[in-house]
């Protein structure tokens, strides 16, 4: 304190700047900044020189090169054909190809699924919230990991082919997984599958010009039949104008296994249940959430205009409740498609599966964990873009 | 006397109006008064016949808690609770040996002893901190001994839900004053850092902790020195921090956007450097706001433990799925799970329940 209380006497033999530039905010601010980056330069640097001094050590060459090489790792269910004998290349790609498969499935089902449990924990009756409660009580409270290896041995346990369960025609449950009716088709598929996305655009069009209308009119013109004509018609006919064989197989007991039909492996059935079980918990709480933010005056407003429920909860309640919906489902997305990585622990082939084999394999782990970083960090990325994109359409657009 | 009234000829008399008070009258109005709300507390009640009693039967009624495997197969008998009941020593404490076993019960009661004393607010003070750190040096010494004359157990043979609690609480004791580090970091008005806590909190946001803990199983070895070898369980240990510090810092970061420009302001004009103002006047107010998102952050994290049994850790749930090895006792899946669920359910849902009258307690405000 002495110091400070004679400032003069101190030498100001040229020492004077110090605490002048000390404390100035830029080159304090610079100083920080340039060592904790410097810090992380050089952490980096060091790991990056280990890395490189082992992997010569233990005779690994680094770089992508071992993507050409030969597997030699079954893969026991995939949607592009896979032999072992293909490349570590094809081989992610299969595990790549079958994480989206159970994530994209599972998204449209979780919605669907957990936006009507949600409404159902809504539901006036204390019998119907309180069952539902329970179960997302339950739910929520438990690993998603113990969740799967519980599906996975429900699964495990159903009856043999001979005894399956059959709940509708052609649908077979039992030990073998879940067989189910499919279309046979050729590459005349993809005109199909055009003729269907021209129908959709088309009804989207006419759904715009029909809503243009009763802006302009006040006249409600009903676009669902015309929809649902189209939805129907348009791929029909794009297979009867070009022949396309559309054979529906129906699976069939035959000996001791199904033939027909398409089967899920009983490892899908397991992961798809589990993963959908446990996040349409989540779901069915942020509707809930978001229904319950809208003011209930709002419920009587439109009530007093005279509007039914229905109607009230689609054109009022639904559109306000949106806007706080969106955010949060966007991460339980996300989080579906990262909590789809447990597949490991029931021997679903997904992406991180794969590499994991592949890392065991040949020994490239910081090129595989590369990989699987890129791969989720893009997926992460392009999924909260898009519903970025959806939530800005939605939100309020105050003047 | 009032004449009795008359209707008019051809005029049916309108019955008395239906009750709508008392229990019957509630029971009409809750369940039954539409066709379709009829419709729905029929289906439930359908359903809860339908599912209550095999239940019942199978976990209580018919169970079986003491004997072997072979009275357990017999037709008709429920529930194999003899076989947790046999496995259970293993399931809590897996080949921790067996004589020891009083050491991690010890550190248990630590532990839950610590988390019921935080839970009090009359506790919250520097103490409390110090009380901390004695808890885990003393957990750590009843896990690893080697002092005092306590046997040394390496790390290999810790397991159960001792090994659980410890990733969890380790884990979140150290992640939070990084978390909050990394969420003032990116509210910081400097731009690298700002970049760089964003880069590291979506990067591992972005992944799943599987990556994390593959990173830190099979990765991180080779990112050392020749001959310098790190505990595989260390290692584990801190990529779970490592990760759940960047879920925190996005938790604590809506609670700082939540505060008010104007406490910022305050606090500067009284004086208060960085440090101090965010210590004494914004982050005790927002991480007040955040306690519920917290919580789920930390009942997420708790379970998301079980996780290492991907990279071999020997945790609670891996030690309960190696019980169901046996020979002896093969195929009791369904009760093994059922146990290790109510045991998550069981810490989950206190926290849970916890957060919420902690929310109403630190917001007299808000009650009413």
């Amino acid at each position: 304190m002495a110091g400070l209380a004679h400032p003069k006497t101190a030498p100001s033999a040229g020492l004077d700047w110090i605490p002048r530039v000390w404390n100035n905010r830029l080159v304090r601010t610079t100083l920080y900044q340039a060592v904790l980056f410097g810090g992380v330069i050089w952490m980096f640097a060091y790991f990056t020189g280990n890395a490189v001094e082992n992997m010569a050590r233990l005779g690994i060459t680094s770089g992508y090169g071992f993507l050409d090489r030969p597997a030699n790792l079954p893969i026991g269910e995939g949607i592009i054909a896979y032999t072992p004998a293909d490349s570590y290349g094809r081989a992610i790609l299969v595990g790549l190809l079958n994480t989206f498969k159970v994530t994209i499935i599972g998204c449209v089902l979780v919605t669907i699924l957990g936006v009507t449990l949600g409404i159902m924990r809504l539901s006036p009756n204390p019998l119907l919230s309180g069952l539902v409660q329970t179960y997302i009580e339950v739910i929520r409270n438990t690993p998603l990991l113990l969740q799967l290896f519980f599906w996975y041995v429900i699964v495990r346990q159903l009856p043999a082919p001979r005894q399956a369960f059959n709940p509708l025609d052609g649908v077979f449950i039992s030990n073998r997984g879940v067989q189910i009716p499919w279309l046979e088709a050729d590459a005349g598929l993809w005109w199909i599958a055009s003729a269907l996305g021209l129908a959709i655009l088309g009804s989207l069009a006419y759904r715009r010009m029909a809503m243009a209308r009763q802006a302009r009119t006040g006249e409600f013109t009903p676009v669902l039949p015309l929809a649902l004509v189209l939805l129907l018609v348009l791929p029909a006919l794009a297979a009867w104008l070009f022949s396309v064989p559309i054979i529906p197989t129906i699976p069939e007991l035959k000996g001791f296994n199904f033939v027909g039909g398409t089967s899920l492996t009983p490892e899908f059935t397991a992961l798809l249940t589990g993963l959908t079980m446990y996040t349409i918990a989540f779901v069915a709480e942020i509707v809930r959430s978001g229904v319950q933010s809208v003011a209930h005056g709002q419920w009587e407003a439109a009530r007093s205009l005279g509007l039914r429920d229905r109607r009230i909860l689609r054109l009022i309640i639904l559109p306000q409740a949106l806007r706080v919906i969106v955010p949060p489902m966007t991460s339980t997305y996300l989080n579906y498609a990262k909590n789809s990585s447990l597949a490991v622990a029931i021997g679903y082939p997904d992406l991180v599966s794969v590499v994991n084999t592949t890392m065991n394999q040949t020994g490239q782990s910081v090129e595989t964990i590369a990989i699987l970083m890129a791969v989720y960090l893009s997926i992460s990325l392009s999924i909260s873009a898009f519903m970025n994109w959806y939530n800005r359409r939605i939100a309020l657009t105050e003047r | 006397m009032i004449p009795h009234r008359q209707a008019a000829p051809g005029v049916e008399p309108i019955g008395p109006p239906i009750i709508v008070t008392g229990w019957l009258g509630w029971i009409r109005q809750t369940f039954f008064n539409t066709p379709l709300n009829t419709i729905i507390t029929l289906t439930c009640l359908l359903f809860l016949w339908r599912v209550l009693p095999p239940f019942y039967d199978w976990a209580f009624a018919a169970a079986l808690w003491e004997g072997d495997a072979k009275a357990c197969r017999q037709p008709g008998t429920g529930a194999c609770w003899a076989f947790v009941i046999e496995k259970l020593r293993f399931a809590l404490f897996g080949f921790y040996p067996a004589d020891l076993h009083w050491r991690p019960l010890a550190m248990m009661l630590v532990f839950i002893a610590m988390i019921g004393a935080s839970g009090y607010q009359r506790f919250w003070r520097r103490e409390l901190f110090y009380g901390w750190v004695v808890a885990l040096v003393a957990m750590y010494v009843l896990m690893a001994g080697g002092v005092f004359g306590l046997a040394r157990i390496e790390t290999r043979q810790w397991g159960g839900l001792p090994l659980t609690m410890a990733l969890a609480i380790i884990g979140l004791v150290a992640a939070f004053p990084i978390g909050i580090l990394l969420a003032l970091g990116r509210r910081s008005r400097m731009p690298v850092i700002r970049m760089m806590c964003v880069v590291y909190i979506e990067c591992i946001r972005g992944v799943p902790l599987i990556t994390i803990l593959f990173m830190s199983a099979i990765m991180f070895p080779l990112l050392l020195p020749e001959g310098v070898q790190i505990d595989k369980l260390l290692r584990a240990q801190v990529a779970l921090i490592l990760f759940a510090a960047a879920y925190i810092a996005e938790t604590v970061r809506g609670g700082l956007q939540a505060i008010p420009r104007g406490q910022f302001e305050a606090a500067q004009s009284l004086g208060l450097g960085y440090w101090r103002m965010m210590a004494k006047v914004i982050l005790p107010q927002a991480l007040k706001i955040v306690i519920p998102p917290l919580v789920n952050t930390f009942i997420g994290f708790f379970k998301d433990t079980t996780l290492v049994i991907i990279i071999g850790l020997f945790d609670f749930l891996t030690a309960i799925r190696s019980a169901l090895t046996d020979p002896a006792w093969l195929g009791f899946h369904v009760e093994a799970y059922v146990f290790a669920a109510s045991v998550y359910f069981l810490f989950c849902f206190s926290m849970s329940r916890y957060s919420l009258w902690l929310e109403g307690h630190l917001s007299p405000e808000r009650r009413r």
